[in-house]
């Protein structure tokens, strides 16, 4: 048999153009992700087949950690300030310039308002471990003022068209006694709709036919 | 390749300098490339956190009509417990208490069973959830998936009533149930 000699191309490519679109995908995914900051607790959700996603912006979500903890974190700066200053005056705690800008730069906070001073000025693992926090307790409810003054900020702030949207984020080995003075207490102010946050299941075989939208 | 250029050896015709190509292999930094865009991708897309919605019901005013009277047949008592322990009973006059677990088998079927008779009966089935103090967080985003699941429309989240704790209390101790 006579062999068919086949002609020997060189196979590598012009890597270039495949190279420059993947470094341009890179750009925008780096640019478009937002740096996720450093919480100082650490909450396990539990799952559900919930499938809604929490909107970025305009949430106030209360966290509560395993050991019945309550943080608040506010995503505006603007409405962090406003609802700080509304607080300082409530409780007639003074806050420097100083401190109130290291307010706006903290996203989630968890201490009594007589604390908040010494919080503001800890850096890092200390400031986490400083944080106890916020008081639910009937006699000094500072969760309450906390949640009515960040809506009455936002609505002042960015008009009643932008409404805190309420978000409870639990562990999920929180005892539910706690989790029932924090519904108790938004219930007060007549908050009746929130989100839990929890994190995404698998539908079980044979169930979720109809796919309801909440 | 990595042969320096001495020159002078082998004779003195000098070319000039030779002309080396200016292509680099780009595959490796495609290969770098691709893998951050991933990284980037999925981090970016797989942190945002679900929900779940939940509705408590409104105060009542002091000039609402009373609620409804619900249908017994198709109402279920949902008591969480600690230790990851449900009691439920139906009907809400002469109740039978009843108890089981969070699993596929435990839970869920009861829901199912009375969804179905709920629907046989033209009615939506009702499930009131009382959590106890105990029950965890956990407990209570179990049940209302299990809700969702098995599509029942009505339930509700109560609180704990004496009466209730008194039910459940004579439950246990002719069960002996301690923990």
């Amino acid at each position: 048999m006579a062999k068919v000699k086949v002609p020997r191309k060189s196979i590598s490519l012009d890597m270039t153009a495949m190279c420059d679109v993947a470094f341009l995908l890179l750009t925008f995914f780096i640019l478009t992700a937002t740096a996720r900051e450093e919480e100082p607790v650490v909450v396990d959700t539990p799952g559900s087949v919930s499938e809604t996603v929490l909107p970025d912006r305009d949430v106030l979500v209360i966290s509560i950690d395993k050991d019945g903890q309550v943080f608040l974190k506010v995503d505006s700066e603007k409405t962090r300030l406003a609802m700080l200053d509304k607080m300082a005056g409530r409780y007639q705690v003074s806050f420097s310039e100083g401190e109130k800008n290291q307010f706006r730069l903290t996203e989630m906070f968890g201490a009594p308002i007589a604390n908040l001073k010494n919080v503001l000025h800890a850096k890092g693992r200390e400031r986490a471990a400083l944080q106890k926090g916020i008081p639910t307790d009937s006699l000094d409810n500072q969760l309450d003022n906390w949640v009515s003054y960040a809506r009455l900020a936002q609505v002042e702030t960015f008009g009643v068209q932008q409404q805190l949207r309420i978000v409870i984020k639990a562990d999920k080995d929180t005892k539910y006694e706690v989790i029932q003075k924090v519904i108790d207490t938004l219930m007060k102010q007549n908050l009746n709709k929130f989100n839990l946050i929890t994190n995404l299941e698998q539908m079980p075989a044979g169930f979720g036919g109809e796919r309801r939208n909440h | 390749m990595a042969d320096v250029d001495t020159g002078g050896k082998g004779g003195g015709k000098k070319k000039g300098a030779k002309k080396a190509s200016t292509k680099v292999d780009m595959t490796p930094m495609v290969d770098l490339a691709f893998l951050l865009v991933t990284f980037f991708m999925l981090t970016t897309t797989l942190s945002k956190p679900n929900t779940m919605s939940l509705n408590m019901p409104e105060k009542p005013k002091p000039n609402d009509p009373p609620p409804p009277k619900v249908d017994e047949r198709v109402t279920t008592t949902i008591v969480l417990d600690k230790n990851n322990r449900i009691f439920y009973y139906k009907g809400v006059e002469t109740p039978e208490v009843f108890t089981t677990d969070y699993s596929a088998e435990g839970f869920r079927k009861v829901a199912v069973e009375m969804v179905a008779k709920g629907k046989s009966l033209q009615k939506d089935a009702v499930f009131i959830i009382k959590p106890t103090a105990e029950a965890s967080y956990k407990n209570v985003v179990d049940i209302l998936d299990e809700m969702k699941i098995t599509d029942a429309k009505v339930y509700a989240i109560q609180q704990l009533y004496p009466q209730d704790k008194e039910i459940i209390q004579r439950y246990k101790t002719e069960h002996n149930i301690t923990d």
